[in-house]
């Protein structure tokens, strides 16, 4: 039985995202979610869920604040388990954040976490609410998933990738925003797919069959 | 490109909905987890609960609420009424809402905004604010649903809260709530104007052109309505198809 883990950090509303998981791990018999801070759990796992929510270094430091956890996870990402960001969980990928002040990121996908300035000066910061993904490149994930679709977005930062070919897609706001990363077997949506309605159910879906 | 947003609002009392929610197809029309779903269903962009007899006594029953619609809504949900603490945001938060407003908590003492910003973020951190108008072009803070003055300044008041770290405002014109008259639009212009942050309009919406107004003429970046909703005056998606018509960008369903 294909275990996917959530893992649990003290950085926000798990209960959200474990249900979205629940319900297409069950609609599709993809498995069981597991909500975990255990390193032991995490080293089981088929497949990992990082969410997050809040600013980057408490997100950081609450993550470094569970022994061996970080390293749990790095080793299975390192091996080749499918891996999901949510939010911060998906900023944490880059190689530094700076939120605040500067703090190391995993350094998983090479860029820097930044704060949204849309050339527009009208345009309110946070970035909240619903907006249109363009897809820049195809991606199992993102199976029925197509440019149009919207997301539920809602942060002040965002990931400049250094690679554009990690740029999986973005949304418009008065400037291209990062919307979702991948490299190899990591994946990273800066939006809620737990909160995206059909379009987020159909995202967890993939990543829940994905095979990197 | 980012859409304006709808946003239902459900008032409960005691865990069921004030007044009740009359959609031809709903079981239970008390229900707020019903009610959530069916806006769920019928394309609503968030949904916001707003606890009008929050008591101590009666949080878990609002807990165990937003529990079972975030079992089954996978939507963003906003939560309000009662806010006083640190321990509320998180525990709501834990339940399953996405954000959470603050109110008269956050009159009695700004500060309160700051310290659920650090801990949780602002992006979670909603300021509430009931205001009147006192003269022209000035607006005061009401308190218990509007029936106690502060002397605070509105406009003063949002940037304060903005800059201690709320994440947006809920901006209710009392003044206004109930006539169905429309939102009060130079309230709502002064406010958005006076923070970077994004403002929900609500209050006075009878019409699905005073939709169009509170982000045309007021500049709100969302609307929140409960009784042309709730009593099946107007659906979702008339809404919606009635602003994307007048040129304001949607998401349509």
């Amino acid at each position: 039985m294909s275990l996917t883990v959530l893992v649990d950090y003290d950085s926000g509303n798990l209960h959200s995202a474990q249900k979205a998981f629940e319900r297409m791990a069950q609609e599709g018999d993809l498995g069981t979610i597991t909500v975990t801070s255990d390193p032991d759990l995490v080293a089981k796992a088929d497949r990992i869920v990082l969410p997050g929510d809040g600013a980057y270094p408490s997100c950081r430091a609450a993550l470094d604040d569970f022994t061996g956890l970080f390293d749990a996870i790095s080793q299975k990402v390192k091996s080749g388990t499918p891996f999901m960001g949510i939010c911060i969980g998906m900023q944490m990928l880059a190689t530094r954040g700076l939120e605040f002040t500067e703090t190391a990121g995993f350094g998983w996908v090479p860029g820097e976490v930044v704060r949204i300035e849309p050339a527009d000066a009208t345009l309110k910061v946070p970035h909240m609410g619903w907006n249109d993904l363009v897809v820049d490149q195809p991606h199992p994930v993102l199976s029925g998933i197509a440019t149009g679709d919207h997301a539920y977005f809602v942060h002040s930062y965002h990931f400049k990738v250094a690679n554009p070919a990690d740029l999986i897609a973005h949304v418009d706001y008065a400037g291209p925003v990062t919307a979702i990363v991948g490299r190899d077997n990591v994946i990273g949506t800066q939006f809620h797919p737990e909160k995206s309605q059909a379009t987020g159910l159909r995202l967890i879906q993939n990543f829940l069959t994905w095979a990197p | 490109m980012l859409k304006t947003r709808i946003i239902p609002c459900l008032d409960v009392a005691d865990g069921r909905v004030v007044k009740g929610v009359n959609f031809t197809d709903l079981i239970d029309a008390g229900d707020p987890v019903e009610a959530a779903k069916a806006y769920d269903a019928a394309g609503a962009d968030e949904l916001c609960f707003l606890d009008i007899h929050a008591t101590h006594e009666n949080r878990g029953t609002m807990f165990d609420l937003v529990t079972r619609t975030a079992e089954q809504c996978f939507m963003p949900l906003t939560v309000g009424g009662g806010v006083r603490s640190h321990e509320d945001v998180r525990n709501l938060l834990l339940a399953g809402a996405d954000k959470v407003s603050f109110n008269s908590a956050a009159v009695n003492d700004p500060d309160v905004i700051a310290s659920a910003a650090d801990r949780f973020g602002s992006q979670c951190i909603v300021c509430a604010i009931d205001a009147k108008s006192v003269a022209p072009d000035r607006w005061e803070i009401f308190t218990h649903g509007g029936r106690k003055a502060t002397g605070i300044d509105a406009v003063e008041f949002a940037r304060t809260v903005v800059a201690k770290g709320a994440g947006e405002i809920l901006l209710t014109s009392m003044d206004r709530d109930g006539t169905r008259a429309g939102f009060n639009l130079p309230l709502t212009r002064a406010i958005s104007d006076a923070v970077d942050v994004p403002v929900i309009a609500s209050g006075g919406v009878g019409t699905l052109d005073h939709l169009v107004d509170g982000v045309t003429k007021g500049g709100a970046s969302a609307v929140l309505a409960a009784s042309i909703f709730h009593f099946g005056d107007f659906t979702i998606a008339q809404a919606k198809a009635h602003m994307a018509a007048e040129g304001i960008p949607m998401r349509l369903i």
